[in-house]
């Protein structure tokens, strides 16, 4: 018999942690077959997160160091200047890129590190039981929200893509979706993109991800995917920002 | 054989890059600077990395990383840095990472002023940042021991797998002195637990999450395991006229060697005074204490702050000897207004 469909071999057999209808592990294994047919698995080193992904040492199937909340694009960037010829991806969430890292992740663009980011935005801090983030959407209640986002109190939802597409370091940036098959396809062929952008030398890559979390916004898996087309996307719009030609 | 004349911080940059140390990563801060400037002159010549990160906590993360890679890296700071650069260090610590951080140390609590200081003395012994970790410290008393020194800590960081830093006050990283040129240090270490793409091995992670309860318990042992072998092997300090001492008086960095100058004094006065200098401040040298305490009727420490060394001088001595205090800060104090103080307490001791 031909087997048709199978794990990546990026990935390990560890069985992962995430909620039913959490985005992760699609997009863990999106990473994972780009790896795979890059044939780059050996040459790759993962930097996870503070975060529900902190654990995603144990998923990927290639050298991965547990970063500080925030500073994995720092640290990517002293391995990547180390070792060159290695490819580098930090994987991060909303609270640790766009608040605490904030910092990190904007001179890492700034300085087109040669790594890719892969984005994941929720609207919210997941791990710590779904309080508000800098990308939580105006009127969303969180448990630190509680009676909805107000520009008054808490200002606007920051869009990472746009304001990263604005830095000369910045040579790929692109914003995608996993709530259909077409999105996640798309979703894909960004992350691959990003990693050649980094194969080229060419800059900094990131790709960020809108994701569901039914755990923490109180929906069923069905239900978060309409949430997210419906409220998500037409404040966070898809698409490549920025694309720098080698 | 032929010296050359350097200045301190510039001396402790050379001994690093002697020690093959390829990656600098740093935040400007006065009185450190000197060492990030002679880096990035320096590394892309000898096809090293130096990063002037955007903050001094990307600049320690910049450290985990490279220290990850298992290159011989460091960063500089002084003390607001030391004081961010914290979180990174408490990381690496536990991920076991062997790296060189220096403090070339200031005055605080705050912004402080940029005179020399002593004042970080707790943060250097304590760990420092979160959780039950040290650093080795050594402190160094003139510019041959800063860039000796910056060799030995990447020789101990490497052996023990653990963060070693360097404090010198301002007054080393800024004084010129003739030194002797070092041999670069040609063996390399052997990493296995490094990462660098698991090309014909398993993949190593690094990490320094333990969720669970036993587990994170056995990682806190396996460290203090480490600690108190780090304890039992490397502690050191100089002793200077202690055999017979009466009075001895403990100062360590440049405090020391004006500290020396008026033990000498008060010798030539009749009062047996001699000195220990603590080299490395953690492990701290308590058995060399304990030594110098034979004859002693008092000791007296001698700092650049309002008093911190002192507690570890008590709890190595345990009570069989009373410990004074003298220091001050945005003062260094001089071998004058030490040979009084000297003078003062051996009068009031009967000495």
């Amino acid at each position: 018999m031909k087997k048709v469909f199978q794990r990546p071999e990026s990935l390990t057999e560890a069985r992962n942690h995430y909620c039913p209808g959490c985005s992760h592990g699609i997009i863990h294994r999106l990473l994972a077959e780009c790896m795979d047919e890059m044939n780059i698995r050996e040459k790759t080193i993962g930097i996870c997160p503070v975060g529900c992904s902190v654990l995603a040492y144990d998923y990927f199937n290639c050298d991965m160091l547990e970063a500080a909340h925030g500073r994995a694009p720092a640290i990517a960037t002293a391995i990547k200047r180390l070792l060159p010829d290695r490819y580098l991806f930090t994987y991060q969430g909303d609270g640790d890129l766009a608040s605490i890292g904030m910092a990190e992740i904007v001179h890492a663009s700034a300085r087109g590190e040669k790594i890719t980011v892969i984005f994941v935005n929720n609207t919210l801090y997941g791990m710590t039981g779904g309080q508000m983030a800098p990308t939580t959407l105006l009127g969303q209640v969180t448990t630190t929200s509680p009676y909805g986002r107000k520009v008054e109190n808490e200002g606007y939802p920051m869009k990472m893509a746009e304001l990263l597409s604005s830095n000369e370091g910045s040579a790929y940036i692109c914003r995608t979706a996993v709530n259909n098959p077409a999105n996640i396809n798309r979703t894909k062929r960004a992350i691959k993109k990003a990693l050649q952008v980094q194969e080229k030398g060419l800059g900094f890559s990131m790709v960020e991800i809108l994701s569901a979390c039914p755990t923490n916004w109180g929906l069923s898996p069905v239900e978060a995917l309409k949430w997210m087309e419906n409220n998500m996307i037409p404040y966070y719009p898809l698409g490549e920002f920025k694309v720098k030609e080698d | 054989m032929d010296r050359v004349l350097m200045k301190g911080n510039e001396a402790l940059a050379e001994g690093a890059i002697l020690a093959g140390c390829r990656g600098f990563f740093g935040y400007p801060i006065t009185p450190s600077s000197e060492i990030a400037e002679y880096m990035a002159r320096k590394m892309p010549k000898i096809g090293g990395v130096f990063v002037q990160a955007e903050s001094e906590l990307a600049a320690i993360n910049m450290v985990y990383g490279g220290a990850a890679t298992g290159a011989r890296v460091m960063t500089a700071s002084s003390g607001p840095g030391l004081s961010l650069k914290q979180e990174g260090i408490s990381f690496i610590a536990e991920a076991e990472l062997p790296c060189l951080i220096v403090n070339i140390s200031r005055g605080g609590p705050g912004l402080g002023g940029i005179q020399p200081a002593q004042s970080d003395y707790f943060q250097a012994t304590r760990g420092g940042g979160h959780g039950d970790y040290h650093t080795i410290v050594l402190a160094p008393s003139g510019s041959q021991e800063m860039m000796d020194f910056a060799i030995e800590a990447f020789e101990l960081a490497d052996k023990y797998r653990i963060p070693v830093m360097i404090m010198a006050e301002g007054t080393l990283g800024n004084l010129m002195e003739p030194i002797v040129m070092r041999e670069p240090v040609l063996n390399k270490v052997d990493k296995p637990w490094a990462i660098s793409g698991c090309q014909g091995r398993k993949p190593n992670i690094i990490n320094t999450l333990h969720l669970g309860s036993e587990e994170l318990e056995n990682r806190n042992l396996h460290l203090a395991n480490k600690y108190k072998l780090i304890q039992a092997q490397e502690k050191r300090a100089e002793s200077y006229l202690v055999e017979d001492a009466e009075l001895v008086v403990v100062a360590f960095g440049i405090m020391a060697r004006i500290v020396k100058k008026a033990v000498v004094e008060a010798r030539k006065r009749g009062i047996k005074a001699g000195l220990v200098r603590p080299i490395t401040l953690w492990p701290f040298p308590d058995e060399d204490l304990r030594q110098a305490a034979e004859h002693a009727r008092l000791f007296l420490s001698v700092e650049i702050s309002m008093g911190q060394m002192i507690q570890d001088i008590q709890l190595a001595l345990a009570g069989r000897v009373p410990v004074e205090f003298y220091g001050r800060i945005g003062f260094t104090p001089n071998p004058e207004e030490i040979l009084q103080e000297i003078i003062r307490l051996a009068a009031r001791e009967g000495l």
